[in-house]
């Protein structure tokens, strides 16, 4: 019996020309809550991939309580007791929740004789961890929360002593985060280890025992919790001192340029995404949302900018009203100045196959002065895309590469260009740096502040609520696609979370 | 002829034509459920029925010949799993190449061993499937409606229709009540969930791509070895087709394929009958439009007019691990 | 990281890999000919020969090449915008009911010069409204497109049956096809062309849609390459949400894409109808609509690949007659296996050989890793 849950030595993994770990160590003990921290991109998923056999090392060895043990597929990870919490659900949304926990785990051939089984074992566990689920309810009708908790049955239901989880916050509502931590912390009591991947500072402080930090495909740290700071830890993290405040003067706020009133958007299946919404921009303020992912920013955005119908209300652009919930056209409210920055650059803002060029106008394609009579003037296109790369200092500065070759920083700037350069009236830009390298986010920082400083109404949505705090002159808040509540940025983050929580909302409601 | 005579008649024929229907329909619910698209159909059952005929009629044996059908079929699958699993090509692609191949080498082949326009030589009894007939099917033959429901419905049909009909409820006992269902199902809806508990998508989906293959084989025997006595050149006819058709009509479940594949089965059991029968109000309808019938129909329950079939949603995209 | 491999230069991308993929379809083909007691090298020499030993020759396989260039950029127009048109072959059958309607219409009264564009319009016309039913449905209901438009190949052989049978069919005939048309129905054939080369074009019938056929293939060039329509199609195939972000009406892209490809498909039928047989024939299409398909995927959906790639599989419908006549054991059911392992190995397995020319270009040239461009 070794003291350590987990030995990784000299793991090193590369994809084609990436190198996504570097000669990695890492200790994990027995029945401690480890932390693993480091931004997007740091090599964390694929680490803990590793360990799960997912994808193989290319070097290095993995033991598993003191033995030395040979991960070759998910397979052999359940064997040696890892189960793992995918950021994104491994469930089959139209099974039932007893068919998740029971698939790979059938036990025979014939699965009547399983389900009793599973039954009984899934009642053992809900009892122990207070993880209740109805084991009959199909997946697709539950909410995300309830979708986690699946996950981690599936894990328990494998007898698994390791559980990692990755990034399981992101979903979801600080209570439901709580409730989570509450869990963790049972099972840390039963003696299991859990293994906690976050690029949230606050988790770690939280409730783990130990962190380690990732850097760019390489552990950079590993700390006890209680010895450490959030300082310490955010430095380690982008390797240098961040500006936790972003520069920027006194907002001037003049006429309104974007209104929107009682704006109501359901999706495909009918649910109300958006639940009468209203609020106001100003030319010359950045107005922030902030919330969890998934409580109606991405509707709101994309109702605003024509992309999806709104069922009812109205928005007003620059004076003039924007047929939200008929034929609003993404094409023609360009036209009319809204620019938009939306939050999946990869599929949403830019075609990864085109030239730089090529997506230098994707929306503007229409301009007459791209076109030369009947067809496109590529030397125009070309030229117009090279001025951008000059002013945004877009890496390597050529027009004709092909975008999926850029960095992640470097794709957030073609789009930037494009939708800023424009002039337009109303800016509304969404997770702004996701997936950018940190020299991308104080260059992409201040051309936010700059386009406030031109005298542009910008809508700014990211669920960094750091990013939030740092750009926004107004902050709104939203929950279960209800705006709950307005605040100025140096409101306290336990305010903010709380409503993000939809703690205070529902008591503003009630009274 | 009463009435009644008729219905016995053209029930008859339909159990028939729908035999390959259903053998070839369930073969692309296994292997679609699985989320690998099929539209090569047509080719495996073709190749599966020109086996059938070769080796019935060179070894005079009608189960070689159904085994010939089956590894044969299995192969075809086999090409299809290895295109579109393992290489991650265009499950179109790949289906559309595998039903030119089958179709162009079964006339070279037939022509370079048999020398008859591309048929192959008619098969004595032996190696054909006899008609099956029922205990006592011919006593109670004079009983009144039950007598010939039973001896001129249910009896008198090969193995290999008795044996479509059954492969309805042991497909959806597969599927829905044993390991290998849940999983199969599963991989076709989200193969990251398969393969995070451990299980190998690939293996599954070539097993699935395998139960596909002997489905269609069996399908191409019936063909040349139950309802004609030997392989004649484009056999199925678009067949494949109308099965694929028929799975996409029965929004890709079991119990609904058998009734889909009646209902077209019925629709040219019909045309081929009755080509200038006038319909009270209708008046005659064009042989041709009973033809395209089955086709129409699934293009209007496509386009969600009646009721809305949804594919598997891993349907026809490869698996890759994402990064 | 979406590029699972690594960079290739042009000329290995574009060049190597599908010489690789045809050669192994060729290769396998030979196997076909050996089984059958022939042999392969014999079968190519006759097939080359075949198809180019005579003016004559020649002037047939540039029949076939019109043909296939028609239906190889109906399916490659639709791949740009992400849509599989697997219905070229019903499409360019409805598209002979334009041609036969201008033809019988116009031909007595008419020079070809003048019936050839109105039957042009009424082909490509025909060919559209097929394919704008699949259009429709998948834009508007979402219907898969690659089953609609396998079901409307059958849907338009019934229509096409029961319109030769009762429609088309001249009173008292017994084969189903049109009458044969008057000297305005009949497309002149290029023997200019073929005599500036100092050849003889014979009893081929290579005709004037040839030259259509190339101001297509160009005009479909500029249509993906320089208009903003080809660019919001190709937008539409990249990422439909992409294209629903920069305003681009998905469902109007969809039907004109569909349309435009239908229009292609149709305009095959001027070549046999006008040019060869001048009637409109039962089955007249036979299986082009499918060569389109092998065309467009060996030319990957570029022009200046599916001219030389309708000229190969031209070749082979013309040599393989050839070898049929030549080798009484290969029938031209022979070209259908060419044709379905040209699709296997050039669409569905076409990376099945890229690591491994990878590692050998990339280990001969170093170089190319560096610099990154994308080829024309």
């Amino acid at each position: 019996m070794s003291e350590l849950a987990i030995e990784l030595k000299g793991i090193d993994k590369s994809f084609g020309l990436v190198h996504a770990n570097r000669d990695i160590n890492l200790k994990v003990r027995k029945g401690t809550i480890h932390g693993i921290i480091g931004e997007n991109g740091a090599g964390k998923s694929t680490l803990m991939s590793i360990l799960y056999g997912f994808y193989q090392a290319d070097r290095g060895t993995i033991e598993i309580d003191g033995r030395k043990v040979d991960i070759r597929d998910p397979n052999a990870a359940i064997a040696a007791g890892i189960g793992m919490v995918h950021q994104h659900f491994m469930l089959v949304e139209n099974f039932t929740v007893l068919e998740n926990v029971m698939l790979g785990a059938e036990e025979s051939q014939i699965l009547n004789a399983g389900i009793t089984k599973a039954r009984a074992e899934l009642k053992r566990l809900e009892k122990e961890y207070a993880l209740e689920v109805d084991p009959d309810a199909v997946i697709e009708e539950l909410p995300v929360g309830l979708q986690q908790r699946v996950e981690i049955l599936k894990a328990l239901y494998r007898k698994a002593d390791i559980l990692i989880l990755d990034e399981p916050t992101g979903v979801l509502t600080p209570a439901e985060a709580d409730h989570l931590f509450r869990i963790l912390g049972q099972l840390k009591a039963e003696g299991k280890t859990v293994i906690l991947i976050t690029h949230k500072l606050r988790e770690i402080m939280a409730i783990t025992d130990a962190v380690s930090v990732m850097r760019r495909g390489e552990m950079v740290a590993t700390r006890v919790t209680k010895e450490t700071s959030v300082e310490e830890l955010a430095e380690l993290m982008v390797g240098r001192r961040v500006l936790l405040r972003v520069e920027k003067g006194e907002a001037k706020p003049a006429d309104i340029k974007l209104s929107v009133k009682n704006l109501t958007v359901r999706d495909s299946r009918g649910v109300t995404m958006v639940d009468d919404v209203s609020f106001d921009i100003r030319a010359g303020e950045i107005v922030g949302i902030a919330g969890v992912a998934g409580n109606g920013q991405s509707e709101l955005m994309e109702a605003i900018s024509g992309i999806r119908r709104a069922a009812s209300g109205s928005v007003t652009l620059a004076g003039r009203p924007v047929d939200v919930t008929g034929h609003a056209d993404p094409a023609e409210l360009r036209k009319r100045g809204l620019a938009h920055v939306p939050e999946d650059r990869h599929h949403v803002g830019l075609v990864l196959p085109f030239e730089e060029s090529e997506n230098a106008i994707l929306g503007y394609h229409d301009d007459p002065k791209y076109r030369n009579g009947f067809l496109l003037d590529i030397d125009a296109i070309r030229a117009d895309a090279e001025e951008k790369i000059a002013a945004y200092d877009i890496r390597p500065p050529n027009a004709r590469l092909k975008t999926a070759n850029f960095s992640g920083g470097n794709q957030q700037k073609i789009v930037l260009a494009r939708e800023m350069e424009r002039d337009p009236q109303v800016l509304i830009i969404g997770q702004p740096t996701r997936g950018v390298d940190v020299g991308a986010i104080e260059f992409i920082h201040k051309r936010i502040i700059g386009m406030r400083d031109q005298g542009k109404a910008v809508l700014l949505v990211s669920v960094e609520l750091d990013e939030i705090r740092a750009l926004s002159d107004r902050i709104l808040v939203m929950f279960a696609g209800r705006v709950v509540g307005e605040r100025t940025p140096d409101a306290s983050e336990g305010e903010l979370g709380l409503l993000m929580a939809g703690v205070e909302g529902r008591k503003e409601a009630a009274e | 002829m009463d009435v009644f005579q008729v219905f016995i008649e053209l029930a008859q024929s339909t159990v028939r034509v729908s035999t390959p229907l259903i053998l070839a329909a369930l073969a692309g619910l296994f292997t679609e459920r699985a989320g690998v698209f099929d539209i090569g159909l047509e080719g495996k059952m073709l190749g599966g029925a020109f086996a059938a005929g070769c080796v019935a009629y060179v070894t005079q044996s009608v189960a070689m010949g159904l085994l010939a059908a089956v590894l044969v079929s299995v192969l075809l699958s086999l090409v299809h799993g290895y295109a579109s699993i393992t290489q991650r090509g265009s499950q179109i692609v790949s289906g559309v190449a595998i039903n030119f191949v089958v179709a162009g080498s079964t006339v070279i082949l037939g022509e370079a061993w048999f020398r008859q326009g591309g048929r192959t030589p008619a098969l004595s009894a032996d190696g054909r499937f006899g008609t099956i007939t029922l205990p006592f099917a011919d006593s109670l033959r004079e009983v009144p409606v039950l007598g010939p429901l039973y001896s001129g419905l249910l009896s008198g049909h090969s193995l290999l229709t008795y044996l479509a009909f059954l492969m309805v409820p042991a497909s959806w006992w597969v599927l829905y009540r044993t390991r290998f269902g849940l999983r199969l199902r599963a991989v076709g809806e989200n193969p990251g969930a398969v393969d995070t508990a451990g299980i190998s998508v690939i293996w599954l989906r070539y097993r699935a791509v395998i139960c596909c293959g002997i489905l269609c084989g069996i399908a191409g025997a019936y063909l040349s070895l139950a309802a004609n006595a030997g392989f004649t050149k484009g056999m199925t006819a678009g067949k494949g087709y109308i099965a694929l058709a028929a799975l996409i009509f029965a929004k890709w479940r079991p119990t609904n394929i058998l009734f889909a594949c009646l209902l077209f089965g019925f629709l040219d059991a019909f045309a081929i009958r009755y080509q200038s029968f006038a319909f009270p109000l209708i008046g005659k309808v064009p042989v041709q439009l009973m033809q395209a019938l089955p086709y129409i129909l699934t293009v209007i329950l496509l386009a969600g007019f009646i009721g809305k079939a949804i594919p598997p949603k891993a349907g026809g995209v490869p698996y890759v691990k994402e990064r | 990281m979406s590029v699972p491999y690594a960079k290739l230069p042009g000329w290995a991308e574009y060049g190597l890999i599908p010489l690789v993929n045809l050669a192994v379809a060729f290769l396998i083909s030979g196997l076909v000919v050996l089984i059958v007691g022939e042999s392969p090298l014999e079968a190519a020499y006759h097939m080359v020969n075949g198809a180019f030993g005579r003016g004559e020759y020649i002037g047939f396989t540039l029949y076939y090449t019109t043909t296939f260039i028609f239906t190889g950029l109906a399916v490659a127009v639709a791949f740009h915008c992400g849509l599989f048109n697997i219905g070229g072959e019903g499409q360019a059958y409805v598209g002979g009911i334009g041609v036969a309607l201008a033809c019988l219409a116009f031909d007595r009264t008419l020079p070809w010069y003048l019936v050839f564009p109105i039957a042009i319009v009424g082909a490509s016309l025909f060919g559209a409204l097929w394919a704008l039913i699949p259009g429709w449905l998948q834009a508007k209901r979402g219907s898969h497109i690659v089953i609609t438009t396998i079901m409307f190949n059958f849907i338009a052989a019934s229509l096409m049956n029961y319109l030769l049978n009762r429609v088309f069919k001249p009173l008292g005939s017994m084969s189903l096809e049109t009458r044969t048309f008057d000297a305005g129905g009949q497309l002149p054939k290029l023997d200019w062309l073929m005599s500036i080369f100092g050849l003889s074009v014979g009893s081929a019938p290579f005709n004037i849609s040839f030259l259509l056929a190339l101001v297509a293939a160009f005009g479909v060039w500029v249509l993906i390459w320089r208009t903003k329509l080809g660019y919001e199609m190709r937008t539409m195939g990249h990422s439909p949400a992409a294209a629903r972000y920069a305003g681009i009406k998905e469902a109007r892209i969809i039907v004109v894409t569909m349309m435009i490809s239908g229009g292609l498909a149709g305009m095959m039928a001027l070549n046999p109808i006008m040019g060869e047989q001048f009637r409109m024939q039962l089955d007249f299409v036979q299986g082009a609509g499918f060569v389109g398909i092998a065309v467009a995927l060996m030319g990957r959906s570029h022009p200046a690949g599916i001219i030389p790639a309708a000229l190969l599989f031209g070749m082979l419908y013309q040599g393989g007659a050839e070898i049929a006549f030549e080798m009484p054991s290969i029938s031209r059911d022979m070209i259908v296996i060419i044709q379905g392992l040209v699709i296997l190995f050039a669409g569905a397995l076409e990376h099945m050989f890229r690591p491994a020319i990878t590692r050998l270009v990339l280990g001969l040239t170093p170089a190319t890793r560096a610099t990154v461009t994308k080829g024309a």
